[in-house]
């Protein structure tokens, strides 16, 4: 069964300590991160009522999730009803096996749009195991197919690799050795070689990024136009979808594609969004599936102070903030889903026994809920995971861990001014053989180790506060009286 | 087959179960319904602008994106088309059943739509609808896919778009026009705001990847 994390990653730091060494990477992800904010900035700032959508995505959101089994059968119904099959899978095992049946076919391969669902329960890794061969049609997904890679982030999945690697790489695979590096030139090969695929592929997989209740509909939220290709052309249609995609009634798309756009790709409005309902004669696919995958999102939604991590809808806008992101790309998270919701949503899924460094990649800016389009307050989140990653790991020793006993012991100290003093003369002592020609602390031995790793300290001034205010008072009230 | 079946029911069964418990503390007496009535929506439903203002701002979005945009006045509209048509050097073009053929100038050769294959549309030089409803502030086009719309693969596999978009089609708001579309919630709906795009190479825009590469706007008053 597909793990949402990857054992190779196991702690954040070790996974981002050689990327920050990669120059080029870092580069790129600055590149991408500050365009993308600069853009969002922009269509943001035009948005007189910004808060009040944020407001009003967040209700809706949380509205959804309290009343999540009433919507999920509504959607079933009115799908089911509109001449579409509905599919329910409880983790990765039950959605692969569904859609490796459903897609089997005479040609043997599949078009797909990209889908980080998809990704999440290791879809083509089944199909090809299958014998089924997963076509990638969204120009970042292809890249990273070709090139055998892993996405570094939601919405621009190959925002780590420049104009020269796709060129070598479109030229080797796809037998072009002329092809230009201009960014137009690489967009054209693909649009040729994509082209033949979406003309003659009998079965196209989805994601989707809204299951709407009330019609038994799908929201499709696209920049390339694959996914028009993809929903469109064949005859067959599978569309996996997360049980948190269902969304209450069609008018609320009116306050979901006014935040999603501006926040993902800073646009008013990305170039095609589509929209079905079932089956249309005439028109599109004559088959329609729909998976609806749990995959431990109702252990998310067991835990009433971190289930907000369900309101996401995917539009990145909190990595493309986020400065710990920034600095390392989306491939230090070890996980589909990177950056801050990542670091919120990938332990939860991994049930708390994976990813327990995430909630700890964080300096808690905050700039991620600023930016959040439905308010999810992951710093909040965040430091309950935290607790959580603590609780478990403390489960057995309890009051023996040797954290819970250092915490034991400040605790003692600071409760007494006599203890304090003391603890900070020795402190005063101790220090002076560990302060660098800097004048910072720049490592410290033992456990304390831990955190002069990823910081410089102060030492502990000659003179405590204390002592020097009790000096000044002195000094004063002999002013005073002199 | 059964065995999947069964299976599929097994697990919906657990996942609604498991959603169940797990939200059960929640919502003891409001029903669904009453509760998403209650969502406070504070945002901006209406536009302000007025019909010339709309139509400015709508220009103004369509131009932001690399759309051509002509204005004309109804008596005119054939003309326009027509003159459109020759400055892009279309000798024909494919149209939906249900086209309007006022819109239609003479000279030209329009192919109705009866069920042409993927490989017929890709052949064809371009093609020409109307709209359902029209948003200013994104600048967007909305397509219902019905009489004189057309199925969705028409205005998806040919190269060249050709819109024609009454002013009476144009509402300056997004929760405007979804007002306007939910009588139609179950068709099948396209939302066009630009040619397609990609900025998955550094992050440079390109337009232009899948569908029409080129789109045309008329504006009839």
């Amino acid at each position: 069964m597909a793990s949402v994390s990857e054992r190779a990653y196991a702690d954040f730091p070790a996974a981002a300590f050689p990327l920050l060494h990669n120059e080029q990477l870092r580069s790129n992800v600055r590149h991408a991160t500050d365009v993308i904010q600069a853009k969002r900035s922009r269509v943001v700032n035009e948005m007189p009522d910004w808060q009040l959508l944020r407001d009003a995505g967040q209700q809706i959101r949380r509205h959804t999730l309290e009343y999540l089994d009433t919507y999920l059968e509504e959607f079933e119904q009115r799908c089911t009803t509109a001449g579409g099959h509905v599919h329910w899978a409880r983790d990765a095992g039950d959605a692969n096996s569904i859609v490796i049946q459903l897609a089997q076919n005479e040609t043997g391969k599949v078009v797909k749009i990209k889908s980080m669902t998809t990704e999440e329960v290791g879809l083509n890794h089944a199909l090809e195991a299958a014998g089924i061969q997963p076509i990638e049609t969204d120009l970042a997904e292809l890249i990273v197919q070709l090139g055998h890679d892993k996405p570094s982030h939601i919405v621009a999945p190959a925002l780590h690799r420049n104009r020269h690697e796709v060129r070598e790489l479109f030229a080797r695979t796809l037998n072009l050795p002329d092809l230009g590096d201009r960014p137009e030139d690489l967009t054209e090969a693909a649009r040729v070689y994509l082209r033949q695929q979406f003309l003659q592929a009998p079965v196209a997989i989805s994601g989707a990024n809204f299951l709407i209740a009330e019609t038994g509909g799908v929201c499709i939220v696209e920049s390339e136009g694959n996914g028009r290709m993809c929903l469109t052309l064949p005859q067959k249609l599978i569309t996996i979808a997360g049980i948190d995609k269902v969304i209450p009634r069609f008018r609320d798309l009116e306050v979901l594609l006014q935040l999603l756009p501006r926040s993902a790709t800073g646009e008013r409005m990305n170039p095609y969004n589509s929209l079905w309902t079932g089956v249309h004669p005439g028109d599109g696919p004559q088959e329609f599936h729909v998976v609806l995958l749990d995959n431990r999102r109702t252990e998310v939604l067991l835990d009433p102070e971190s289930r907000e991590t369900l309101h996401c809808i995917r539009c990145g806008a909190c990595q493309n903030a986020c400065p710990v992101y920034r600095q390392t790309g989306g491939h230090a998270y070890g996980s589909v889903y990177a950056g801050p919701i990542g670091a919120i949503l990938t332990p939860q899924l991994a049930m708390m026994q994976e990813g327990k460094s995430l909630p700890y990649a964080s300096s808690l800016c905050g700039a991620c809920y600023e930016v959040c389009p439905v308010k999810i307050n992951i710093p909040e989140v965040l430091i309950h995971l935290r607790g959580r990653v603590v609780n478990e790991q403390t489960k057995l020793v309890r009051v023996f861990h040797p954290e819970a006993i250092a915490m034991r012991a400040m605790q003692w100290i600071f409760l007494s001014e006599t203890r304090l003093k003391m603890a900070q003369w020795m402190g005063q002592m101790v220090q002076r053989p560990f302060i660098g020609r800097s004048g910072w602390i720049e490592k410290l031995p033992g456990m304390l180790g831990g955190w002069t790793r990823t910081r410089d300290l102060r030492p502990l001034p000659e003179q405590s506060f204390r002592a020097w205010f009790k000096t000044r008072g002195e000094a004063s009230s002999e002013a005073s009286n002199g | 087959m059964a065995d999947h079946q069964m299976n599929t029911e097994m697990a919906r069964a657990e996942i609604l179960s498991r959603v169940r418990s797990a939200t059960r503390v929640q919502h003891p007496a409001q029903s669904a319904d009453e509760a998403w009535q209650a969502i406070p929506r504070s945002y901006r439903y209406s536009g302000q602008l007025d019909i010339d203002g709309r139509i400015a701002l709508f220009e103004d979005r369509l131009h932001d994106y690399g759309a051509r945009v002509y204005t004309t006045k109804t008596f005119e509209l054939t003309q326009t088309v027509a003159d459109v048509l020759t400055k892009r050097g279309k000798r024909g073009m494919v149209v939906p059943s249900g086209i309007d053929p006022a819109w239609l100038p003479a000279g030209f050769s329009f192919h109705i739509d009866d069920a042409l294959s993927n490989s017929d549309l890709d052949a064809c030089n371009g093609v020409l609808t109307g709209c359902t409803v029209a948003i200013a502030t994104t600048g967007t086009l909305v397509l219902c896919h019905g009489a004189g719309e057309g199925r969705r693969a028409l205005t998806l596999i040919p190269d060249y778009h050709l819109c024609i978009v009454e002013h009476s089609a144009v509402v300056e708001t997004v929760p405007e026009a979804m007002h306007f579309l939910e009588a139609r919630n179950k068709e099948p709906m396209t939302l066009i705001s630009g040619p397609s795009a990609t900025a998955d190479i550094e992050m440079t825009r390109i337009q232009g990847v899948h569908g029409p590469r080129v789109l045309d706007v008329v504006l009839v008053r």
